[in-house]
């Protein structure tokens, strides 16, 4: 049973662990790029070795279309397949179908659409879910869940996350291959701390191998999000992963690891990439810009791959605007980034550093000093003083002065202006 | 020349009025006086005075025009040669021919360059010719059309293949990676080929990535697809070395006849 979570080092509620899988001995917190038909937009698996990625999601709808999950089994499972030597991940299929497809619906039953072949009715059940993530062979499986956005309010979130306990049984029931793929459950109900608790505690009941925390990053605002992720963490168990599903920014991820939790995917690295767009320490760098057209530095100095060692924005932004290899080199240097982000997370908690690191990393994104007030509400909560990296309105200095008491004294020079 | 100076090729080719083989004598033979006249004009702008420059050397389909142009061409003070006007749809016994008439007239210590002439077959053509540099888009048309090289690069590899070849999904120097027969073909593209793509990679997968069209089709096929070729071109400069190459060209296209041959059976 190759299957194991040891935390290795604690900063308050976050973790630097070992997470060991079939495939692959991973180091969290990490970011798992999307490889939605069985790669990662043109780049090779000895390239995304090279970054540093270390698990790799599959999406089981796309997959199951094409080349289709029974083939893919046939041929002895998406590793061998795609010659992906370190570790997958398959998501349950249920979002993109959602997301995707005209008319998809959600029932008792399970998922029902219209199958985009040929437009007959079809249905996604959580037996066959799991049947088709079983064919694929992906080191970690997620379990049918009924996912609602969180900008929907009413008895619909209610519903959908009963549905998903009941789900998460008739998942584990089906789930032929325990011993080699781990079964992970997702916590949904949406926005509502009464809701989520009540399926934190059923899902850990089942103790499954993971957890994810579902239904975010779908446009609720950033005081609710946190709050939920907070809330979850708190909640699951110390000695299993927890993954917060559809995140994303580099931001939310630094934020959520101060919160406890481990593992995040989104298409956002590879997708802004495509637009032209590379991730920066300061936030985006957009290369389609036409002040790129003449800037000869690498995209970022501090990045030690092998886009910023070998390539100029000036000849990025020629290629972003007319060749698929633009995307390609974004993509490389984004995921780079991503992976560096996660190692240094990683390491800063097991340093002893972690604090330090996430000052810095605020102050390099927002040098003004703007940080959210979101972030500051989370780091409050996660432990984590920051009020060096924010601007001289949250300090008391003004407020002193318009009573008519000096403190300057008081004062770092490096506080207020 | 100005764009010359800005890129500052190794080697660059004079600005030519090229033509394809059919047009009318009178357009041909105005196509080799203007190209000698922008040749000396290119000439005369170029700061290394043609120290880097190609020759182009136009002429049609007349062999008394290609034999002009060559030996006009020859006396400047260029540094090789780019025979222009071939690949436009030319017949390959005229080609042939007026490629012989140019190369009997160049000086043998320059490099000669042909354009468009990609096929394996066109390739050794040109090499009997006396041809030393070859480019075209063979490679990229290729890629692009989900193809992969497959033919047999030396004499041994030949004559283990001969007779032997499943031709549903292409021909003996090629395979259409798209069709549905490789949907579970666990093999290389080429069996003991050393290019990236085939030390990794089966055509199963890039049929699959053919059909859903990820990025990643393009890149693996173009990567196997330019080795291949270059390995190729690697065997006839053996076979040349060796003293071979009539004999690895007729091989070559004898091959080529049985494969399809045995296709049509």
């Amino acid at each position: 049973f190759v299957f194991c979570l040891q935390v290795l080092g604690r900063f308050n509620r976050a973790r630097a662990a070992r997470l060991t899988l079939p495939h692959f001995t991973c180091q969290t917190p990490l970011f798992m790029p999307v490889g939605t038909q069985g790669t990662i937009k043109g780049l090779t698996t000895d390239q995304l070795e090279t970054i540093g990625c270390q698990i790799i999601l599959g999406n089981t709808y796309h997959l199951e279309l094409r080349p289709g999950s029974q083939l893919i089994d046939d041929l002895g499972g998406l590793h061998k397949f795609m010659n992906w030597k370190r570790a997958l991940l398959t998501d349950s299929g249920g979002f993109q179908m959602v997301s995707l497809l005209h008319l998809a619906d959600i029932t008792e039953e399970g998922v029902t659409f219209q199958s985009p072949v040929d437009g007959k009715p079809m249905l996604l059940t959580p037996e066959e879910s799991i049947n088709i993530q079983n064919n694929i062979g992906a080191d970690i499986i997620m379990a049918l869940d009924d996912v609602v956005k969180t900008t929907i309010t009413g008895p619909r979130i209610e519903e959908a996350m009963y549905r998903t306990l009941r789900w998460i049984d008739r998942c584990i029931a089906a789930h032929k291959k325990p011993d080699v793929q781990n079964l992970f459950g997702i916590v949904q109900g949406g926005l509502d701390p009464v809701l989520r608790d009540i399926c934190v505690r059923g899902l850990v009941e089942r103790n499954l191998p993971g957890y994810a925390i579902g239904g975010l990053a779908g446009g609720e605002d950033k005081d609710s999000f946190w709050r939920v992720v907070a809330q979850c963490t708190a909640g699951l168990p110390e000695d299993k992963p927890r993954y917060v599903m559809g995140v994303g920014y580099p931001l939310d991820i630094v934020v959520c690891s101060a919160l406890g939790a481990d593992m995040y995917d989104c298409v956002y690295p590879t997708r802004t990439a495509r637009f032209g767009s590379a991730l920066v320490p300061e936030g985006v760098l957009k290369l389609k810009q036409n002040a790129m057209a003449t800037d000869e530095r690498p995209i970022d100095p501090s990045c030690p791959c092998m886009v910023c060692k070998n390539y100029t924005r000036a000849y990025l932004h020629c290629l972003v605007t007319k060749d698929p290899m633009g995307s390609q080199l974004l993509s490389y240097h984004n995921l780079s980034f991503m992976a560096r982000l996660s190692r240094d997370l990683h390491m800063s908690i097991l340093e002893g550093r972690f604090p330090e690191f996430v000052r810095g990393f605020l102050r390099v994104q927002f040098p003004k000093g703007d940080v959210p007030k979101w972030v500051h509400n989370a780091m409050e909560v996660a432990g984590i003083d920051i009020s060096e990296c924010c601007t001289p309105t949250n300090c008391q200095h003004d407020a002193m002065e318009a009573a008519g008491v000096d403190i300057s004294e008081f004062c770092p020079p490096t506080r207020c202006p | 020349m100005e764009l010359i100076s800005c890129l500052q090729p190794n080697l660059w080719a004079s600005l030519a009025d090229e033509v394809p083989a059919w047009v009318n004598e009178k357009r041909n033979k105005t196509s080799v006086e203007r190209t000698l006249r922008w040749l000396d004009a290119c000439i005369a702008l170029d700061a290394a005075s043609g120290r880097n420059s190609l020759g182009v050397v136009v002429g049609g389909s007349s062999i008394e025009q290609r034999k002009l142009c060559a030996t006009e061409v020859s006396k400047r003070n260029v540094s090789g040669f780019w025979i222009g006007g071939f690949g436009l749809g030319e017949s390959v016994e005229e080609r042939c021919s007026l490629l012989n008439a140019v190369t009997d007239c160049l000086p043998l210590e320059k490099p000669r360059i042909v354009s468009r002439l990609g096929l394996p077959e066109e390739v050794l053509e040109g090499v009997a010719s006396g041809i030393d540099l070859f480019d075209s888009t063979y490679i990229y048309q290729l890629t692009m059309g989900g193809f992969a090289l497959i033919f047999p690069i030396d004499m041994v590899e030949r004559e283990m293949q001969n007779g032997v070849f499943d031709s549903s999904a292409g021909d003996s120097a090629k395979i259409n990676l798209r069709a549905t027969t490789y949907r579970k073909d666990m093999s290389r593209i080429v069996d003991g080929c050393t290019c990236f793509t085939c030390q990794n990679h089966t055509r199963a997968y890039l049929n699959h990535l053919i059909n859903v069209h990820e990025m990643l089709a393009q890149i693996l096929l173009e990567i196997h697809n330019t080795h291949h070729y270059l390995r190729f071109f690697r065997s006839i400069r053996e076979a040349i070395k060796a003293g071979e190459f009539d004999i690895f060209w007729k091989q070559f296209v004898e091959n080529r006849r049985s494969q399809i041959a045995a296709a049509a059976m």
